[in-house]
């Protein structure tokens, strides 16, 4: 049993779907472009099963690009993507749910049903499909909320809805674009802690992008760091307190500030 | 009423008062020299709304049928081959560029050519508001399907979306403003088709007496007729703005 796992039963929550098994992400070699544009080129990356990856890079080396090859919303060129031994875009599709940088709640549905979208369209009823999104509406701090407009409600709330969009799914393995991105500085910590909450509670695969360091490694295991395109994987970093329980604590120890520098230092060698 | 609709009110007004002055005074028959029973004033026009009320609906049902069926027929057909446009590249690109260069064919000129095909029949002028009608629908809704963003298709996609549950919960009602957009622009110029269409040949219609009365010299009652007409076209406008309210919640 992963650390995670054992984690959330010693906490004695009860997983929010029906636990989706672990599925490891294996990247090798891979090769991506855009007609001549070169996005990826030779990347590797492993995420094993309940693992958190960060990847950090500079802006437009192909970070959402790699994170829709991944989904099966792309092909690679080279290479390989294997999500749960799954080589082929159709297998990836089931095994991955991905969310795009942007929240994209659809400003016609209520907040409820813009979380339930993936049980609606695997055929439940609106109610069976709202009761079963309305569970983690009061565990991941959305009670009261479920009938809000997507425009009534705060950036920090957005983000959430459309992450426990993508996590109703009950897919394995999350791809999350740049979750917090358009957030202010203390929303932020609180999502990332609100975040590191729901992982241990519901462990997934998650492979996450975003340009703030910091937040990738409090709350990933590894931190991969991206060259400027075409992206490789130009170091990897592993995190010495994943999704700890007191964020300001992991974030201001000696040991992740090191961590942190260092990353920094390959995000700008890469850059440059 | 609400304070938005008091200024265009009082311009309206003011508008109609200086025309009521300026052709009751035989103001203006006088600088276009012109006898003064052609220059109607609107309280003569009003008078003649009274009295030929009945005429004036009868013929008013007469055109309101031929925009309505006319128009219903150009919102099917247009929204469907937006959707097919839209789902299908290769048909697009073969008849869009068709679709925008037929504007170019003034279809109200070929009312004559459907008269002698179909008769007085209420036939031609439901092809001819049809016609005029299919342009803006298509073009508009079809302009709101392609402007969905696609990262919300491909989102629908990993969350287990069917082609058509994309359609239906993402594109359609991204669409769907769009379309009324085009609706509305369609119902204004449905009205001028049915009266080109009444023009080119018919016996009964708003469009049909219009013709009696420029005969007759009726210029009152030919005012009258227009009065109709615009009311028609604001109040089927209207319903759809209507419409848009209730169900475009979201804007
Ligand atoms: N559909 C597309 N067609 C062609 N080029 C694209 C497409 N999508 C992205 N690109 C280009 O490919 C490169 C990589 O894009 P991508 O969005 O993956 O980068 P990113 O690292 O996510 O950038 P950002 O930090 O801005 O989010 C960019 O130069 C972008 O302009
Ligand atoms: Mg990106």
């Amino acid at each position: 049993m992963p650390a995670e796992a054992r984690e959330f039963v010693a906490e004695g929550a009860s997983p929010a779907t029906e636990g989706p098994p672990g599925v490891a992400v294996s990247i090798r070699g891979l090769g991506h472009s855009y007609g001549e544009l070169r996005t990826i080129e030779r990347l590797d990356l492993e995420a094993p099963a309940h693992g958190v990856v960060g990847l950090v890079g500079p802006s437009g080396c192909g970070k959402s690009t790699l994170l829709e090859l991944i989904s099966g919303l792309q092909e690679p060129v080279a290479g390989e993507v294997e999500v749960g031994g799954a080589g082929d875009p159709r297998g990836r599709l089931t095994r991955c749910a991905y969310m795009p940088q942007r929240d994209l709640l659809l400003p016609w549905l209520s907040a409820i049903d813009n979380a339930a979208l993936a049980l609606r369209n695997r055929g439940a009823r609106r109610r069976a499909a709202r009761r079963e999104a309305g569970r983690l509406f009061e565990r991941f701090g959305l009670a009261g909320f479920e009938g809000a407009a997507p425009a009534e409600l705060s950036g920090g709330m957005r983000q959430r809805v459309a992450f426990l969009r993508t996590l109703v799914a009950g897919k394995p393995v999350l791809a999350l674009d740049e979750p917090f991105a358009s957030l202010d500085a203390i929303t932020r910590a609180e999502m990332q802690e609100w975040l590191a909450a729901a992982l241990r509670a519901d462990p997934r695969t998650v492979v996450l992008v975003t340009h703030d360091v910091e937040e990738a490694l409090y709350l990933s295991d590894r931190v991969a760091v991206l060259s400027a395109r075409p992206a490789r994987v130009v170091e990897e970093l592993q995190a010495p307190s994943p999704r700890a329980p007191d964020r300001d604590a992991a974030v201001t120890d000696p040991g992740f500030v090191a961590v942190r520098e260092r990353a920094m230092l390959a995000l700008r060698g890469g850059a440059g | 009423m609400s304070r938005r609709w008091l200024l265009p009110a009082l311009v309206l007004a003011t508008m109609v008062g200086a025309w009521q002055v300026a052709a009751s005074s035989g103001a203006i028959a006088a600088t276009l020299r012109l006898e003064d029973f052609l220059v109607p004033a609107p309280s003569e026009i009003a008078a003649s709304l009274w009295e030929n009320r009945s005429l004036l609906a009868d013929n008013a049902w007469v055109t309101l049928q031929e925009v309505l069926l006319g128009f219903g027929f150009a919102l099917v057909v247009g929204l469907g081959a937006a959707v097919v446009l839209h789902l299908s590249e290769t048909l697009r690109r073969a008849t869009y560029p068709l679709i925008v260069a037929s504007q170019t064919v003034p279809i109200i000129v070929i009312a004559p050519i459907l008269v002698v095909w179909f008769g007085y029949g209420i036939g031609p002028k439901l092809a001819i508001v049809a016609l005029i009608c299919f342009f803006p629908i298509v073009v508009n809704t079809l302009d709101g399907l392609r402007s969905v963003d696609p990262d919300a298709t491909k989102m629908m996609r990993t969350l287990d979306a069917s082609r058509w549950q994309t359609f239906r919960r993402v594109e359609a009602p991204t669409a769907l403003p769009y379309a009324f957009s085009g609706a509305k622009i369609a119902v204004a110029v449905a009205v001028i088709g049915a009266v080109f269409g009444e023009w080119a040949g018919s016996d009964s219609g708003l469009g049909h007496l219009m013709l009696l009365d420029n005969a007759q010299l009726e210029t009152a009652r030919l005012f009258a007729s227009v009065v109709v007409l615009s009311a028609i076209a604001i109040a089927l406008f209207g319903l759809l703005a209507l419409a848009e309210r209730r169900i475009v919640t979201w804007r």
